[in-house]
């Protein structure tokens, strides 16, 4: 028992679980699922549709918090990748066709991997702080994504490109299998090879682990592109769920979302060490937040004041300090008058 | 000897006197005291935010809520004069304390509950966000006396120059802001908590009170900032100053300070307000540039003054190896 509560999922997946029989509790109707068209309806497949984005981009984030970094430029990665899309395939001649929305579709990553590659670079070339390195990116990025847009929002119709968002295969979301196989993909590079190692020897000390023959400099930029990677694909999922792309609103606020999702998962932000699948957990934790305040009717503006909430008390219940302190207080509640002789004898 | 701690607020300094000269040789009627005056005019609510922002990044923390925090006191504010009919005199005072409140609560947590600054300001910042919009969804325009004379007052100073009560406020709290970092007890527990925060506690330092001061400060600073805001829009909305605190934590850095604590000036800081402003000035006066190019043109300098900065602080470590 104690082993499971010292798990490092442990408290992660009781806020999930706890936040899930909130909602059974409220409504029986959340869990039910239905087919229709082959296709599977119900909230908790809309949790996993509209969490993907969330959740890959996320697991972008994880690499870079492990080795001591933060990428701030993300949500812009996401509208910029959007943008970029959606123009490739707005000009084609025939929105539908192969050739348009796979050159789309491969413009859109490029221009990811090179944002992620010119993060890299000044993280790991320039010896910047990565949150400062990255800000320039988020700030010039929105402008960039406006620029490819003309300032306007793109509509398209390319039933090809939709499928990304809102296609199904054997019945779930397609954009569901996207994020499995890239947390799939991870999960073994950096658990069966020596890559987690050293993203998280980068993350402890970039000089030691250069010093002990480690190319730092590359694990910087590796992660640095997988994440502009992961915004990428999560900006052509978002933009084709939407059919649309918005320069200025596409992605807003993700890297917020994303870094909190990171750390809900139980990665600290200190680097060294981190969880791929708490940082899942996190994401999904976010999105079953906000389909949960949605649902018991509050007020849309009250959202972020129940975020607000919700962040907190996971933060303190996993703080080491606070489970101490509770415990400490309830215990002095308890047996005060034994307390008190004991530090009299 | 000339004191090599220096050179980043001196280099700071001499980019914002390069950008300003080559504004003045580019643009007609830009080489003029005014427009400088503007730079605070424009910017002093920034400014006011940069400086608690200054202490809090010196002492190795962030802080996220600032901007959300100006935005949750112009609605205060004009909710409660403008709907309910409190005098400014009252409002002021209980924003001040609000704030100043809403910060000593996050230093607590992050002090008492070990939780990284960056999560519970940014906690702080949704709560902020979320509880303007509690008070209501839409602009509040504020036509209270009292508010429509402060915006108006000009302060006339020579030659028909002029500026504004917000300036003097502003300028009023970079004073206490020098004089606490430098000469006060206080200051040197900032930066000794910014260096190493074990040795500051080794050494016998008040550590706890002096996070909690340094985060109260900075919620003190930003509802100050925030009825400065007021000032400036008259008005109360929940989307004021958005995205303010990367600004804020922008102008710390072009200042010279190290995100990693322990090092830089609340001087520089002013500095890095002022060149802020003065890219926009010198948008402005270009006058051709779209909304999105702005942006971009903001990222790429911020690009090549980190750039400076860093080459010159690696000359400086090369100097001390």
């Amino acid at each position: 028992m104690n082993r499971l509560y010292r798990h490092h999922l442990f408290w992660p997946l009781a806020v999930l679980a706890a936040l899930l029989l909130f909602n059974l509790l409220y409504s029986p109707d959340f869990f039910n699922l239905v087919v229709r068209n082959g296709h599977l309806y119900g909230s908790l497949i809309d949790i996993l549709n509209f969490g993907a984005p969330l959740m890959l981009v996320a697991i972008g984030m994880t690499l870079v918090i492990a080795t001591k970094g933060i990428d701030l430029s993300v949500g812009s990665i996401v509208a910029i990748a959007g943008a970029q899309a959606c123009l490739t395939i707005s000009k084609g001649a025939d929105q539908n066709a192969w050739g348009v929305v796979l050159s789309a579709i491969g413009l859109a990553i490029g221009l990811s991997l090179v944002l992620g590659a010119w993060n890299g670079f000044l993280v790991s070339a320039t010896g910047i702080q990565p949150i400062i390195a990255t800000l320039i990116l988020m700030v010039a990025g929105r402008g960039i994504a406006q620029l490819i847009t003309s300032g306007q929002i793109i509509t398209i119709s390319s039933d090809r490109y939709g499928y990304i968002g809102i296609g199904s295969l054997a019945a779930l979301p397609f954009s569901i299998f996207v994020v499995a196989a890239v947390f799939l993909l991870v999960s073994l590079l950096i658990r069966r090879t020596a890559l987690g190692l050293f993203i998280e020897s980068v993350g402890c000390n970039p000089r030691a682990s250069r010093l002990i023959g480690i190319r730092s400099r590359l694990v910087l930029v590796t992660v640095y592109v997988f994440s502009g990677l992961c915004a990428g694909v999560a900006g052509l999922i978002l933009s084709s769920n939407v059919a649309s792309a918005d320069g200025n609103n596409a992605g807003l606020w993700y890297e917020l979302d994303a870094i909190l999702a990171v750390v809900i998962g139980g990665t600290s932000l200190n680097g060294g060490r981190f969880y791929l699948a708490g940082t899942v957990v996190g994401a999904l934790i976010i999105q079953t937040l906000t389909t949960t305040i949605y649902m018991i009717g509050v007020p849309p503006e009250i959202t972020l004041v129940v975020k607000a909430f919700v962040v907190l008390a996971v933060c303190l219940i996993q703080s080491e300090s606070f489970r101490k302190k509770i415990v400490q207080r309830w215990k002095t509640r308890r047996y005060p008058a034994e307390r008190e002789v004991a530090r009299h004898v | 000897m000339f004191n090599r701690k220096y050179l980043p607020i001196l280099v700071t300094f001499g980019l914002f006197a390069f950008l300003f000269a080559a504004g003045s040789f580019r643009y007609t009627g830009f080489f003029s005291f005014q427009v400088f005056l503007n730079l605070l005019i424009d910017n002093a609510f920034l400014l006011i935010t940069a400086v608690g922002m200054t202490f809090v990044i010196l002492s190795g923390g962030i802080d996220l809520s600032v901007g959300s925090v100006i935005a949750l006191t112009t609605m205060i504010s004009a909710s409660l004069v403008q709907e309910h009919g409190w005098p400014p005199g009252a409002v002021i005072p209980l924003v001040l304390v609000l704030g100043s409140g809403f910060g000593w609560l996050m230093g607590a947590i992050i002090h008492y509950f070990k939780i990284q600054p960056f999560i519970v300001t940014l906690a702080g910042m949704f709560l902020a966000r979320g509880l303007c919009y509690v008070i209501s969804i839409d602009t509040i325009t504020i036509d209270n006396a009292f508010y429509t004379k402060v915006a108006q007052t000009k302060i006339h100073l020579w030659s028909g120059t002029s500026i504004s009560i917000s300036v003097i406020i502003a300028l009023a709290v970079v004073a206490v802001a020098l004089y606490l970092a430098h000469y006060t007890r206080f200051g040197r527990s900032v930066y000794a908590i910014g260096g190493s925060e074990q040795s500051a506690l080794l050494m016998g330092l008040p550590v706890a009170r002096t996070q909690i001061l340094i985060y109260t400060l900075s919620g003190f600073c930003s509802s100050l900032a925030g009825v400065v805001f007021t000032f400036y829009m008259l008005s109360g909305y929940g989307l004021h100053a958005v995205g303010m605190e990367l600004d804020t934590i922008a102008a710390v850095v072009i200042g010279g300070t190290l995100l990693t604590g322990g090092v830089g000036f609340v001087a520089g800081t002013v500095f890095g307000v002022l060149i802020q402003g003065l890219i926009q000035t010198i948008i402005s006066f270009e006058g051709t540039l779209s909304s999105w190019w702005t942006k971009i043109v903001i990222g790429m300098l911020l690009f090549l003054f980190i750039l400076l900065q860093r080459l010159l602080s690696a000359r400086r470590q090369s100097v001390k190896a």
